[in-house]
């Protein structure tokens, strides 16, 4: 093999064998510290207390609008 | 709606979002931790057409055989159903912004969207612009009939004809095909239904309110 071929052996497997594995060794960014350290359950309490509230809010008008139709008279009279 | 239907929409929502941010989701280039919209973002359109079609089938009964009751149904979950595409279309636009480069692209996917909820938007104005009741229940009955017809082709098959940068259309795939652990199925379903279930909940209410309103107006024509 002369100098020339081994080059462009070397290029081909940089190209196809390497660099692929390198790209795909690259840790792709995710919230690894939120989760760990970065107090991301604060941000679930928050939004558990915010959907907590607007159920509350919904039963409330649900039993609002349960003793309206009570005091409507029935359909028969 | 039966009771124990409310505490499913609620136990379901509140697993949604605890394990929806908690839990491990695949790692992609690009989207990354965006990837949990999911959960939030496709359920208001699954709400959505789920309460239209409600809607449509209570509008053809309404033909079938005409009631003030199966009006009120039909325009009630319509309604909601449109307040769950706008937040679709809202937050799908956040999400794009982030990782499409921009809030509005053009996509198939965003225009077939908007233009259904224009569709419908025009179904609220057929209501409104009819004085007599009978008339106002059975031409906007008609017209919803023809807003969902229009609604699946519009979001479901011309998006996937063309190319589109939307998961699951026009020659991308959707998330679930990265999904191979099912992993993110596990708070996906769950987060359809729990979803589905409250818009189901906000209808019934405003239906109720809608039903009062006739009963009293009837009462004051005696």
């Amino acid at each position: 093999m002369n100098k020339k071929t081994t080059l462009i052996t070397l290029m081909l497997l940089l190209l196809f064998v390497i660099a692929p594995v390198w790209l795909m060794a690259q840790p792709i960014e995710m919230a690894d510290t939120l989760r760990s350290e970065g107090k991301i359950y604060v941000v679930v309490a928050i939004l558990v207390v915010i959907f907590a509230g607007l159920i509350g809010y919904l039963l409330l008008l649900d039993r609002k609008i349960t003793r309206i139709e009570k005091k409507l008279p029935s359909k028969k009279d | 709606m039966k009771t124990w239907l409310k505490v499913l929409a609620t136990l379901l929502l509140l697993y949604t979002i605890v394990a929806g941010f908690l839990f491990d989701v695949p790692r992609l280039n690009i989207v990354n931790e965006t990837i949990r919209a999911l959960y939030f973002h496709v359920p208001m359109w699954f709400g959505m057409v789920v309460l239209f079609l409600v809607s449509t089938v209570y509008s053809i009964q309404y033909l079938r055989s005409p009631s003030i009751e199966k009006d009120v149904y039909a325009v009630e979950f319509a309604n909601t159903g449109l307040l769950l595409g706008l937040l679709g279309i809202v937050t799908g636009m956040i999400w794009a912004n982030y990782t499409w480069g921009s809030p509005w692209h053009g996509d198939p996917k965003q225009n077939g969207a908007a233009i259904s909820l224009l569709v419908y938007l025009a179904y609220f104005v057929l209501r409104g612009s009819v004085e007599n009741e009978d008339q106002r229940a059975r031409l906007s009955a008609v017209y919803n009939i023809f807003a969902f017809a229009a609604m699946i082709p519009l979001i479901f098959v011309i998006p996937r004809m063309t190319s589109s940068m939307h998961p699951g259309s026009g020659g991308n795939p959707g998330f679930n095909m990265y999904d191979l652990d099912s992993k993110m199925r596990m708070v996906f379903y769950p987060a359809v239904a729990g979803w589905i279930l409250l818009g189901v909940w906000i209808a019934s209410l405003r239906i109720r309110v809608r039903l009062i309103d006739e009963k009293i107006q009837n009462l004051e024509n005696e």
